[in-house]
Formats: C-alpha cells, structure tokens, sequence
C-alpha cells in the first residue's frame, strides 16, 4: 500500500467517523441522564437538511451550523416534552421522532435537492496541509477538531464537574437525586436539547464534510450506529471515540472496495456495505459475554420518572 | 376512554396538520382533505386501500404482540425483506413447473425467512442479554444490501437488459386476484384472517395471556411460571414469521418480481399502525386502514394540489406523537388510584 493511498484512507476515514461521533457523543449525554434517545437519526436528518438550506441561502457555514443544532434541539425537546412531562414510552417517541425528522428533511430538502453545497475546508492555511503527511494532522473540517474537543470536554464535564456529577446522579438513581432536591426533569431535559444539538451538527457534517448535496436520507442509517456505539463504547467518551474511528475504518474499506477493485472485489460490496452493521452486532454480542450479562448501562435508562410525592 | 384516544390523536393531527401546513405555504386545509378523506369519498380508491392496507396490518399485527410481550422488534422491514427474498427463492427454484402447490410453497418460505431472520435476535438477547432493538435494526440495513446483492448479482434475470431485478414470477407464483376487475388481492382477505385469528388467540389462550403477563409485570410472570425466555422467542418468531409472510406476499402480488425498490418502510409504518391500533389486532386492522388512507391521499395530494409525499410521513409522526401523549394522560390517571398502596410502602 502506497503512502498516498494511506494518507487517502485516514482521511476518508476521519471523515466518515466524525458525525457518528458527534452524535454518540450527544447520545451518551442524554442516556447518562437516564433518557433514551432513539431519534438521534431524525435529529441528524433535521440538522442535515437545515444545514444544506441555510448554506445555500446565506452561504454562512457557521450560521448554518449553529442552525442546525438549535433546529435538531427543538425537535429533541418535543421527544423531551413526551417523555419528561408526559412520561411517555421512550422508544415509541424517539422513534416517532426519526419518522419525524425523515418526513421534515424529505419535505423541506425538496427544493435544494443535489444543489451543490460548498464544503467546509480546514480552518489552517492551506500551506500547512499542501504536503500530505501534513495533511492528516491540518487537512480537516473544523467539525473534526470540533469532534475531538468534545470528547474531551464532555469526558471532563461527566468526571470532574459538580453538574457532570449531578447528571450521572439524575440517571442513575432519579429517586435519590429526587429527594436530595436536584431537578431531575429539568437536567434531563438539558441532556435531551444537548444531544439534540450535537445530533444536529452531525447532521451538519454530511452535506459539509462528506457528501456535499442533499439527497432523502442523506444520513442512511448512520444515527442508529451512533446509537450502537454508546453501547459499545460501554457510556465513556474516550472509547467512544476508538469505536467510532474503528467504525469509520469499515465505512471507509467499502468505499475503497468499490473503487479500488483488486484485492477488495474478492468480496461483493453489498458484503462491505453491510459490515458496519454487522460489526455493531458483533460488538453488543462481546460486550455482553464479558460483562456476564449485567450491563454498565445507567440504571434509570429508559425508564420514565415519577416521583410519589 | 382507551381506545377515545387513537381517534382524538387522528383529529388532532387533522387540525393541527392543516394549520402548520398552511403556514409552511401549502394549501393546509386541501392536504387535510386529500389525504384524509379523498381516499374514503372516492370508490375507485378503495382497492388502493385495500392493497395498501394489507402489508400493514399483517406486520402490524405481528409488532403488536411483539410490544405486548415487550419485546421492541423495530427491524420488521428487514424480516419483510427476508421474507420475500426466501419466497422468491423458491419462485426461481419451481420457476418451470406448473401446479398448484407452488404459491403455498412459496409463502410458507416466506413466513420461515422472516421467522429466521427474527431468531438472530432472538437468540441473542436470550442467550447473551443482547438488546432486540439495535439487533433487529442493524439486521433491516444488513437484509437491504442482501437483497442489493442478489438482484444485481446471481438472480438478475438474463432478460432483463442489465436492469437489477429477478425474473417475472409465472401465474402458479403470483398471488390470484379475489375481486374481479379490481387490483384486490389474496393479500387482503389473508391481513383480515390473520388480525381475526390472533386477535382470538391474544385474548382467548394461554399463549395470548402469557404474552400480555411478561410484557405487563416481568415478576408476576416469573412467580407464575411463565419463561420470559420463551416469550422473547415466541414474540420474535410471531413478529417476524407474519412480516416475513407480509414480504412474499408483496413480492408475489404488487411486484411480481424482486426488485431493488422492494424496501418501501412498510416495517417501520407498521410501527405506528401497531401503536395506532392499541397493540390490539382488531384495533390494527382500523389503524392500517387510517394509514393507508394517509399513503393513498398522499398520492392524490400530490397530483392534484402538488403536496410533496414527503408530508405524509409528518402526518403519520404527528399522529403517532398525539397518540402517546394522549395515551400517557389516560394512564396516568388509571396508575394514580391503582398505585395508592404501593405509595405508602415506597
């Protein structure tokens, strides 16, 4: 393997795993919280088609960006609503709300459908990145040193931070944190409109980063990886973001198994295409038999809150 | 009051569905009254419902004792696809005999495909405590490049000019037509038997009841002996087997052929058929009428006021959003008075 194509795959890669990032980023959040989010590929679908709008209108990238997050947000807390004030059943809402967000991005992308949406490039000059092994540390969108600053941040948020401490209270006894007098439904719904937001600017990620138009479904099943690698990433950012650059890894072996031909037709692409999805099984399988059975998951997940007094 | 608010919910998305739509710029009001009742005042429509409806209300009813049970079988669109892709395979198998055994054949595979493919998941939250949601939606996206895989590779039809599809199924493959000079067929009086059928086994078995007991209260169904295990099993196989059976139906009726545009979500609108219906099957089959009016309006609104489709799918999302808020207010005042000793033990 010649260096080039090397340096082609890493970025390829960074590329690919950055929204999944993002969004279990998010994710991870909301569910430490206590709370559920199976929308998470709505609200990247919002954020998407907002994204792709507002650039073809203003042309502003970071207004864009920005529109996006406050966009998927608002749709999280519609989830927030249901579930928090309403304790309605979680699964049913999150998934009423990717139905959502499919129906709103299909409906509202209409018009800029595969309008081509100028990409964000890397914020450094471009002399930093002309050579290419340079270009593997400068060559990115800044949505990918976003990325990885919010591993970092959300990381020191959850382990050193009072609030942190306080949300991993919310959502893993919301009884207990109840009766201490922390605001249980008001943290959770911070956490909700936080993931949201991070949703969004995943969303954002694939018109400026990846595939640069909007077509329906731009997202094509990525949030519910996102999903997939919060388990799998056993609810802790810095594995998260191994997991999702080991995700990215396949995503980016399919690309290049159906361009480069050679040793990677040995295997049909479909093959390729689904490995993502089956790796994820794969992973969930691992980690419950070394955990025998008793998962790290918080212990309030998914369960609605209702307090006796 | 139980079953008040499915239809407030419909209501409600009518109202509050003509007045965003108004604002976003369509004509509301017009979107209202072509998607919601077009369907219904038009006779020659009813077919289209009838063939629309019944896909849906066979995977609904399958998802509907799946959530009974508590089991969140969310990858029905894969076991739909899985389902047509093993009834097919016997299609091209008997592609040249003749005789009338042929189409059971083939829908019985499909009903096997589907419980297969449901079993993957089953298995692994029965043996490794594996969650059936993110299980059973990775398999859906594996079942699509599956299909991909056949008819563009070993199953394309030699006739076909390079298009990706299989062969045209034969007479003996496809499904008869039940109502002559209408596109009826035996897909839908097969949806009307199976929500009747499972309707009477949920409410009148042992099976039925055991069912709602390990979805209602895990630990009253230990106590009574029932295996959670054995639901997870039966709920998956059931839910699988009848979307499997909704898949080969579709192949061998609307489509006659599989082609790579098989996929069209029915999986995951049966999803909110089910919650429509009450998780009730009798209740399924009025909620897959409702939505299947939603589909063929959001036709006729297309062409006739020029409403994208895509504003069927935030109609059915309002729907299913006013349903579970609804739902929630009916419940809680039921749990209140329900929960009034258990309040003072806690």
């Amino acid at each position: 393997m010649t260096l080039d194509l090397a340096i082609a795959i890493i970025i390829t890669l960074v590329g690919a795993s950055t929204p999944i990032l993002l969004a279990a980023l998010g994710e991870l959040v909301v569910e430490k919280s206590g709370v559920l989010n199976l929308g998470v590929e709505g609200m990247m679908l919002i954020g998407a088609v907002i994204t792709v709008a507002v650039v073809l209108v203003t042309g502003n990238h970071w207004l864009a960006i920005l529109c996006a997050a406050l966009a998927a947000a608002a749709a999280a807390l519609i989830f927030g609503f249901l579930t928090l004030s309403l304790s309605a059943n979680q699964v049913a809402t999150g998934l009423a709300l990717t139905i959502l967000g499919t129906g709103f991005s299909a409906l509202f992308g209409q018009p800029y459908t595969g309008k081509a949406v100028p990409l964000l490039r890397s914020p450094f000059p471009p002399e930093l990145a002309a050579d290419p092994v340079w270009r593997v540390i400068f060559g990115y969108s800044p949505l990918v040193y976003f990325s990885l600053i919010m591993v970092v941040v959300i990381w020191w948020f959850l382990k050193k931070t009072r609030a942190g401490l306080i949300l991993r209270a919310v959502g893993e006894n919301d009884l207990s944190a109840h009766s201490i007098g922390y605001p249980v439904i008001g943290v959770r719904y911070l956490a909700v409109a936080f993931g949201g937001a991070m949703a969004g600017i995943a969303g954002s990620c694939f018109p400026l980063i990846l595939t640069p138009q909007w077509v329906e479904r731009l997202t094509t099943g990525r949030g519910w990886i996102a999903l997939a690698l919060v388990v799998f990433a056993v609810w802790r950012p810095f594995r998260l973001l191994g997991g999702a650059y080991l995700f990215g890894l396949v995503m980016t072996l399919e690309v290049y198994a159906k361009a480069a031909g050679g040793g990677f037709r040995v295997l049909p692409s479909e093959l390729w295409a689904a490995l993502p999805y089956l790796a994820t099984i794969l992973v969930l399988v691992l980690i419950s038999m070394r955990r025998g059975g008793s998962s790290s998951a918080p212990a309030c997940l998914g369960k609605p809150f209702l307090p006796t007094s | 009051m139980l079953y008040a608010t499915p239809v407030a919910a419909v209501l409600i998305t009518m109202v509050l569905g003509a007045l965003i739509f108004t604002l976003l710029g369509f004509d509301g009001l017009g979107a209202v009254r072509e998607i919601f009742f077009t369907p219904l005042t038009n006779p020659y429509k009813w077919q289209d419902l009838a063939v629309k409806a019944s896909p849906l209300v066979i995977i609904a009813v399958g998802l509907a004792v799946s959530y009974r049970a508590n089991v969140w079988n969310i990858g029905a669109e894969g076991q739909y696809i899985v389902g047509a892709v093993a009834g097919t395979g016997v299609a091209l198998l008997t592609y040249d005999m003749t005789g009338p055994w042929i189409l059971p054949l083939m829908l019985l595979a499909g009903i096997a495909g589907g419980m297969a493919y449901a079993a993957i998941p089953a298995f692994l939250r029965t043996q490794f405590k594996v969650n059936e949601i993110l299980t059973t939606l990775m398999l859906t996206y594996v079942s699509v490049q599956l299909l991909n895989y056949l008819v563009f590779g070993p199953w394309k039809s030699p006739t076909s000019m390079g298009q990706p599809q299989t062969v045209l199924f034969s007479a003996d493959q496809s499904l008869p037509y039940v109502i002559p000079g209408t596109i009826v067929q035996l897909g839908t009086p097969i949806a009307i038997l199976v929500a009747v059928l499972v309707w009477f086994v949920m409410s009148r078995s042992v099976f039925g009841f055991q069912v709602r007991v390990v979805g209602a209260s895990p630990a009253a169904a230990r106590y009574g002996g029932f295996s959670a295990n054995r639901t997870v099993w039966l709920a998956l196989l059931v839910s699988g087997g009848l979307a499997g059976l909704a898949g080969i139906l579709e192949a061998a009726g609307p489509f006659g052929r599989l082609v790579p545009q098989f996929p069209t979500n029915y999986g995951f609108t049966a999803i909110i058929v089910a919650f429509l219906g009450r998780l009730n099957p009798l209740g399924v089959l009025l909620a897959g009428i409702v939505l299947a009016i939603t589909f063929v309006g959001g036709e006729v609104a297309q062409t006739t006021i020029a409403l994208p489709f895509a504003a069927v799918g935030i109609f059915q999302a309002m729907m299913l959003f006013l349903l579970l808020a609804g739902d929630v207010l009916v419940r809680y005042r039921i749990r209140r008075v329900a929960n009034e000793p258990a309040r003072a033990s806690a």
